[in-house]
């Protein structure tokens, strides 16, 4: 039982940053209909960065929001420079458009910060949580951050006229046009957002994981899981979809023994595969309906 | 009467293909103007022109100032509120959140408050169910959803697209009623496109009649009202 409630916490708190990493997928699904495969590879930049400030000195939590600025800037900037001048063309240029960031961000961290695997300090601290020992320090942390972060958005879109805005221009652009609203900032917006979601995910997940420029690969790949099984339409699903996640892979992986350690990444894409197939649209999204 | 919207020689393209040929076509300040024609004539692109949301040539001025080539949001902001064909609601914001985003341009809170207080008064139905997501709505709610939407923005001119199409004739009655008002206390001009041809000629005093992107004729609402010959050849009553 110990054992139990010990993979389900610590999956939570992994689950935690799938959560983020599908909410960020989503938020930019929403605006744009495409799959940011470069998700991840941001959000390994934004953690180079934020490690970059720590070894010139800067205190953690400074260099943690500074990090978290310029990523949102970042992201904004990439939509603007990049997605905005092809937002018409076919979803192969999308694509394309999304492995060269990917390959670029990739190869760009290699090059800046070489290769070699980091450790990244745990503002946390390490050792049990309390005391007790179902759960150490560091996960009961990035459970707490990611359920703040979440829980900002959450009001943020709900009750904030720009939040109502970027709602309105994801659900029908061209509605939110005639009502004077820019769709098109709302979009750069949203990648703003979504990048600077990612910096969080990669910084508490870098404590875990290690920094490195792969780091996000499997990551990202949960996180897309964790979005399809909610529902690619829905940021509430996608956050519940990335819990699940979590707490899936260290079930799976202590309780299958063919899974163990080195077959886990198979069960997200299994996941994918079989949500696709059975429920397309995801545990809380709506079936897209067109008339034609 | 001074013209609020006037637009020349307006040619309108989707891709290559050419659907507006050089329309002529005013609005008075604070007169109803209706649009009028069979379908595919173009009454739908003339609006879609009107707000920037397709690719034209000619000149549009509202106001004395030309607005063709500018952004939607942009024109939508000088104070002309487009109530698409279809509605365009945002069905799953509820009631309340699509007047609050009919007023996204606006920053004067109390009077935006105001405002949506001034919707519900002529849409006492909305009131009841301002928690309800706008999908929810029947047609006819969505309808003045939409209209209300529009309102929120203060206009000063306001494009209906089909307001009546799909609606119950009681419903459209109570409608078009809500319009004129708007037209009368509210001094709102308002450029009509209708397939009810009779309905449109009865609220509105200038008329345009289109076939196939060019204009036919134009006239007061009452002299093509009269007309027996375009009733019988163009309007089917």
């Amino acid at each position: 039982m110990e054992l139990f409630l010990h993979q389900v916490l610590a999956g939570l708190a992994t689950g935690g940053i799938y959560a983020c990493m599908a909410l960020a997928v989503v938020m930019i699904y929403q605006a744009i209909d495409h799959l940011n495969f470069a998700q991840g590879e941001m959000a390994m930049f934004s953690t180079f960065i934020a490690w970059q400030l720590i070894q010139w000195g800067f205190p953690y939590w400074l260099a943690f929001g500074a990090t978290i600025v310029i990523s949102f800037a970042a992201g904004v900037l990439i939509e603007r420079v990049v997605l905005r001048p092809i937002h018409d063309a076919p979803i192969l240029s999308h694509v394309v458009a999304f492995i060269a960031l990917l390959s670029i961000l990739n190869s760009g961290a290699g090059f800046l910060w070489d290769w070699t695997i980091k450790s990244f300090a745990s503002p946390f601290g390490s050792g049990q949580f309390l005391g007790q020992t179902l759960i150490n320090k560091h996960d009961a942390g990035m459970i707490a951050v990611t359920i703040l972060l979440l829980l900002l958005l959450y009001l943020f879109f709900r009750h904030t006229r720009i939040g109502l805005a970027m709602r309105a221009a994801a659900a029908n652009p061209e509605s939110a046009r005639l009502a004077g609203i820019r769709v098109g900032w709302m979009t750069a917006l949203g990648w703003g957002m979504a990048a600077a979601i990612g910096s969080v995910a990669g910084m508490l997940i870098a404590p875990v994981v290690f920094l490195e420029p792969n780091m996000m690969l499997s990551i990202l790949l949960y996180g897309f899981a964790g979005a399809v099984v909610g529902g690619l339409t829905s940021p509430g699903g996608a956050v519940f979809g990335g819990f699940l996640m979590g707490v899936i892979e260290n079930l799976a992986g202590t309780y299958i023994p063919v899974v163990g350690r080195e077959m886990k990444l198979s069960i997200a894409l299994i996941i994918i595969v079989a949500i696709l197939t059975v429920k397309p649209s995801g545990l809380f999204g709506r079936p897209v309906v067109t008339r034609v | 009467m001074s013209k609020l919207l006037e637009a020349q020689s307006l040619c309108a393209y989707y891709g290559p293909t050419q659907v507006l040929f050089g329309l002529a076509l005013d609005v008075n300040d604070g007169g109803i103007t209706t649009l009028l024609g069979a379908n595919g004539a173009g009454k739908t692109t003339t609006l879609r022109s009107l707000s920037g949301m397709c690719r034209t040539t000619g000149d549009i001025r509202f106001e004395g100032k030309a607005i063709n080539g500018r952004a939607t949001e942009d024109i939508v902001r000088l104070g002309i509120a487009h109530v698409p064909q279809g509605r365009g609601t945002f069905s799953r914001q509820t009631v309340e959140e699509n007047l609050e985003i009919g007023a996204m341009t606006r920053r004067d809170r109390k009077a935006i408050a105001a405002d949506v207080e001034r919707v519900y008064g002529y849409f006492p139905r909305l009131k009841e169910r301002h928690r309800q997501q706008a999908g929810t709505l029947s047609g006819g709610e969505q309808q003045m959803l939409a209209v209300g939407r529009a309102m929120m923005l203060r206009p000063r001119l306001m494009l209906l697209d089909e307001p009546s199409f799909g609606l119950a004739p009681l419903v459209v009655e109570e409608l078009f009623g809500i319009l004129r008002t708007l037209n009368r206390s509210e001094k709102v001009s308002m450029l009509l496109v209708e397939q009810n041809a009779a309905l449109a000629l009865d609220l509105a005093d200038h008329a345009y009649l289109i076939e196939t992107g060019r204009l036919v004729m134009e006239g007061p609402a009452q002299q093509l009202r009269d007309n027996e010959n375009i009733r019988r050849a163009y309007l089917g009553y």
